[in-house]
């Protein structure tokens, strides 16, 4: 059954609680699939051998009570799999088996789906194109040489190119809703706290989030159904109600406003991303949705805020990669030495160059003018958006001002390659949640994402606005398995 | 240095100088988990046996805070007099080390949970205030043990994480014996709240002295150096012994002294230079964002102030005016609660005829000499306080001299012997018939005529001889104040 793949995840698990397919025959067609597509260079780890025993494991003793019955699913090597090597696309930890689950992965499997590997990503998730990974780059589906994004970048690439039915990424100012852009497949960054960040790597602890990826919004409403949940190993976690996201879901928007903020018209913007935007409010009306103006002026310092603000956490949550504990060590004349050699090796140059603005931007006598001084615009960026939050339900923007870019194209100017994330970033400060669904192509046939925010907690929202969108847009990915001999 | 106990000023050719010191105490939480994790605390065990994977640094390990601690830190707070946050920040504190997991330590810098407070000291020439600054929280660091492999350093984790409280007070105090009496209090205050132990040889408490030095009349502060991690009140005093003088030698040299962090070496009774103020560690401190803001409500911390024991100071005045004690007497009385509580113990079992001078007399004397000899913490007390009470009790209704009850205190120790069995048993019985006494006492005034003739014709101090007699042919059981009367009559 070769289609198994091409299937969404609603359909899938459909057939699986019809008996029209057994989670061995899935999980034998992802591996299939996945060990012919190797030269996407999308999974860091196979855990396929143990995917299969599980699967066989699940047909012998099924429970079609369970959400995600014998679904099998790759995920973002970013989130801790006990026993299975998780590595952050690092040097520092490609040795690192956790002897713990994250929290988000857990409840993947309580709904039984069934670990097929660990999926690349930019390394510590610092990157927009999965180049920083020490396992290498991630090609895209869409076409040769091109960057399915990051840092998600291999759950973009693997659910794009059919080798997991849905992917979890984790998304700290943009790290799912780029690369799902870029691929054309749907990505959510749910509000700060809805999903637990414990045993997920971390890169940036006041913005990182995990969410779903998927094929549509369907999907996606089921997935963040399941991995949202309150805990308390998490003290960012937060306990609010959560909606049943996949049975709430409707395409029934009728009079909701959404805003166009103005501040996301940048200079240099290609004009296919104008016309996408334009086209996104012509469908958001067609769906009977109210187009609102709107204003979120502190927009252009978001990215400086952001570039300050995240590489300050990051210097502080990567220095436990000393080399002592666990992971990658390089022998030293002594302590200093060794953690300058273990570091000096163990972590790439972009890595490097965030520790180095985060030490920066720290230490004393620049710690008011830049960390405090971000911390302000954050709040201010933070207050456009409960401003605009009193005349609007969601507002609408493009996901990226660029299509996807070729391998190579942008390693040599960081600064080109941050700018990427120019309209993702301040929902990540604000710590609301935003959702990527693809609307169409740029000239030469890549996927552009229209960007859906929302209030905090209102994920069941903008789910809706992208559902209802999603209809009238009927997007089709084109993927020709050009990667396949 | 005057001579005078309550001074304590270094003079040099015609300068006087004085010194101002300042200590930030690292107090540990008691608590049976850590500050962030549900490891143990417990003292002593096996290396890395109480070490959870976010107190080593796992990736995607996350702080959770013990309510228990924040109580704890509260509580201290209250003691204290101190003004308590209801909001307070915990922050990172950037640095390398092999036996700091995270690569930083959690702590309070810019909002601490405890604010301003005062420690009240009892000196000798009266009552001296020393303000405390503020009371943070923090996580210890784990152990480097660099001598038992001699390629490696060894690291313990068992203490990563452990919750501690740091105290600092303001510079208030001008003498060594004042830093002695502040660490006492404060541990004092910290054993009645049940929030540290004090033990200093474990550790659990630990103290970074800052000092610095001044013409004694002026009010503008010297430059100070920190001498780090003092962990016994006797190395305090010869670190700022050393210190001071140093300082001031530096000074009289017409040299300027560095701000910088110091060490005491206990072997050779000296202070050095651990780092100047160039390569002093920059912390990069910033709101930790595992963490949201500590915050409490008046409600929580009022329930808190519900289980605040009595304090030593109250109890010394309630001691003062209920027990008619002296302040000195309640004074060491009430410094440690153990001692306290036996206090009180044996006044509860002394019953109707307390006799409270017998009581303190015999605490801080015999009972304090022979736990001192064998080491022992008043809890250890080989004699208990219904045992103690009863012995002075047969000392207050006479039947047993003062004389023969430490005889008998001495063999209550075998197993916590009841007094007044040892009394039946051995027939120690004090002699009180009037009868009797006279009978022996004429027999030794018959002895000894010629005596007794010395006596009356002025040589008085002779009267001693005859109640030694008298104590002696009694052996020892004769009450004394009856035989002073007798012989009185009858010489």
């Amino acid at each position: 059954m070769s289609d198994i793949t091409s299937l969404t995840l609603t359909d899938l698990v459909k057939s699986i609680k019809d008996k029209k397919i057994s989670s061995e025959e899935t999980t034998r067609a992802f591996i299939d699939r996945g060990e012919k597509s190797r030269d996407l260079n999308a999974y860091i780890t196979e855990d396929f051998s143990n995917a299969l025993d599980k699967a066989i494991a699940f047909d012998q003793k099924p429970n079609f009570d369970l959400k995600l019955p014998g679904i099998p699913m790759a995920v973002k090597d970013l989130f801790c799999t006990n026993g299975v090597k998780t590595t952050a696309g690092s040097k520092i930890l490609n040795n690192f088996i956790p002897p713990y689950e994250s929290t988000v992965t857990q409840n993947i499997w309580n709904e039984g789906a069934i670990l097929l590997g660990k999926l690349n990503c930019d390394e510590f998730a610092m990157g927009s194109s999965n180049e920083t990974s020490f396992f290498g780059s991630v090609q895209s589906p869409i076409d040769k040489d091109l960057v399915p994004g990051g840092s998600s970048g291999g759950s973009a690439s693997a659910l794009a190119a059919n080798l997991t039915p849905i992917t979890i990424g984790t998304d700290t100012g943009g790290s799912i809703r780029q690369p799902a852009s870029f691929t054309g497949t749907v990505g959510l960054k749910p509000t700060y706290g809805s999903c637990s960040r414990y045993g997920i790597v971390a890169f940036a602890s006041s913005l990182d989030q995990a969410g779903p990826m998927s094929k549509n919004v369907k999907d996606c409403a089921l997935l963040q159904e399941i991995i949202s949940t309150y805990d308390e190993k998490d003290s960012t976690s937060i306990d609010f109600k959560r909606n049943a996201y996949s049975k709430e879901l409707t395409n029934n928007i009728k009079g909701k406003k959404i805003g166009i903020p103005k501040e996301y018209t940048v200079d240099g913007m290609p004009k296919e991303i104008e016309d996408l935007w334009a086209k996104g409010i012509e469908y958001a009306k067609d769906c009977g949705a109210e187009i609102v103006e709107i204003s979120l002026p502190h927009t252009n310092y978001a990215l400086p805020a952001y570039y300050i603000v995240a590489p300050a956490e990051a210097s502080s949550n990567l220095a436990r990669y000393d080399g002592v504990k666990y992971g990658f060590r390089s022998k030293g004349e002594n302590l200093i030495d060794m953690y300058e050699k273990t570091r000096s090796e163990g972590f790439g140059e972009e890595v490097q160059r965030r520790i180095m603005i985060g030490t920066y931007v720290l230490s004393s006598g620049y710690y008011d003018a830049y960390y405090i001084k971000a911390q302000k615009v954050r709040k201010l960026i933070k207050n456009d958006f409960d401003e605009a939050y009193k005349k609007v339900d969601a507002i609408l923007t493009p996901s990226t001002p660029s299509a996807a870019f070729k391998i190579g194209e942008k390693t040599n100017d960081p600064v080109s390659m941050y700018l990427n994330d120019i309209f993702t970033v301040p929902v990540n400060l604000a710590g609301l949640p935003a959702i990527s669904i693809p609307a169409g192509v740029d000239a030469k046939g890549y996927p552009l994402g229209l960007q859906i925010i929302g209030k905090a907690f209102d994920e069941q929202n903008i789910l809706n606005i992208a559902y209802a969108m999603e209809e009238k847009i009927e997007f089709k990915n084109k993927i020709t398995d050009w990667w396949i001999k | 240095m005057t001579k005078d106990s309550s001074e304590y000023l270094i003079e040099r050719y015609n300068n006087v100088y004085e010194v101002v010191i300042g200590l930030e105490v690292h107090a540990q939480v008691t608590s049976n988990s850590k500050l962030f994790s549900s490891s143990s605390t417990t003292f002593g065990a096996e290396p890395n046996t109480q070490v959870s994977l976010v107190d080593a640094a796992f990736p995607g390990m996350l702080p959770v805070i013990n309510e228990y601690c924040v109580k704890q830190a509260i509580k201290t707070g209250i003691g204290l007099k101190a003004q308590i946050n209801k909001r307070s920040v915990f922050d990172r504190k950037n640095y390398f080390y092999a036996d700091l997991p995270q690569g930083y330590q959690i702590s309070q810098f810019k909002f601490p949970i405890v604010g301003e407070g005062t420690v009240i000291l009892d000196m000798e020439n009266g009552p001296k205030e020393v303000g405390i600054e503020r009371l943070h929280l923090e996580q210890d660091a784990g152990k480097s043990i660099h001598d038992m492999d001699p390629q490696n350093t060894l690291v313990d984790l068992n203490r990563s994480g452990v919750a501690l409280m740091e105290i600092v007070s303001k510079p208030d105090m001008r003498t060594p014996d004042e830093v002695s009496a502040y660490v006492k209090k404060l541990r004092s205050i910290m054993r009645y709240l049940g929030t540290c132990d004090g033990n200093m040889q474990e550790g659990s408490l630990r103290a970074d002295v800052n000092i610095s030095v001044r013409i004694k009349g002026s009010d503008v502060l010297g430059t100070r150096c920190e001498i780090k991690n003092v962990n016994s009140i006797k190395f305090m005093q010869m670190a700022i012994d050393y210190e001071a003088n140093r300082q001031v030698d530096l000074i009289e040299e017409g040299k300027t002294i560095d701000q910088e962090t110091r060490l005491f070496d206990t072997k050779k009774n000296e202070t050095r230079s651990m780092r100047s103020k160039e390569d002093a560690h920059d912390y990069r401190y910033f709101p930790d964002p595992d963490l949201l803001p500590l915050e409490v409500t008046d409600e929580f911390i009022e329930k808190l102030k519900l289980d605040i024991p009595e304090l030593p100071d109250e109890k010394k005045k309630r001691f003062i005016d209920k027990f008619k004690v002296s302040p000195y007497e309640a004074t060491i009385l009430v410094s440690d609660i153990d001692t306290a509580k036996y206090f009180e113990e044996v006044v509860a079992k002394m019953g109707k005829n307390q006799d409270m001078k017998l009581a303190v007399n015999w605490i801080t004397g015999e009972l304090f000499a022979v736990l001192n000899n064998k080491n022992l913490e008043i809890t250890q007390s080989p004699i208990s306080a219904k045992n103690l009470a009863k012995l002075i009790n047969l000392i207050k209704n006479g039947t047993i001299s003062g004389k023969i009850a430490k005889t008998i205190f001495e063999l209550m120790m075998d197993g916590d012997k009841d007094p007044q069995i040892i009394v039946e048993e051995k027939g120690l019985k004090q002699e009180s018939d009037p009868k009797a006494l006279e009978a022996l006492i004429d027999k030794i005034i018959n002895d000894n005529r010629e005596k007794a003739i010395e006596y009356k014709n002025g040589k008085e101090k002779l009267f001693g001889f005859f109640v030694g007699q008298a104590m002696k042919a009694s052996s020892g059981k004769a009450n004394p104040q009856l035989i002073n009367e007798i012989l009185k009559k009858k010489l």
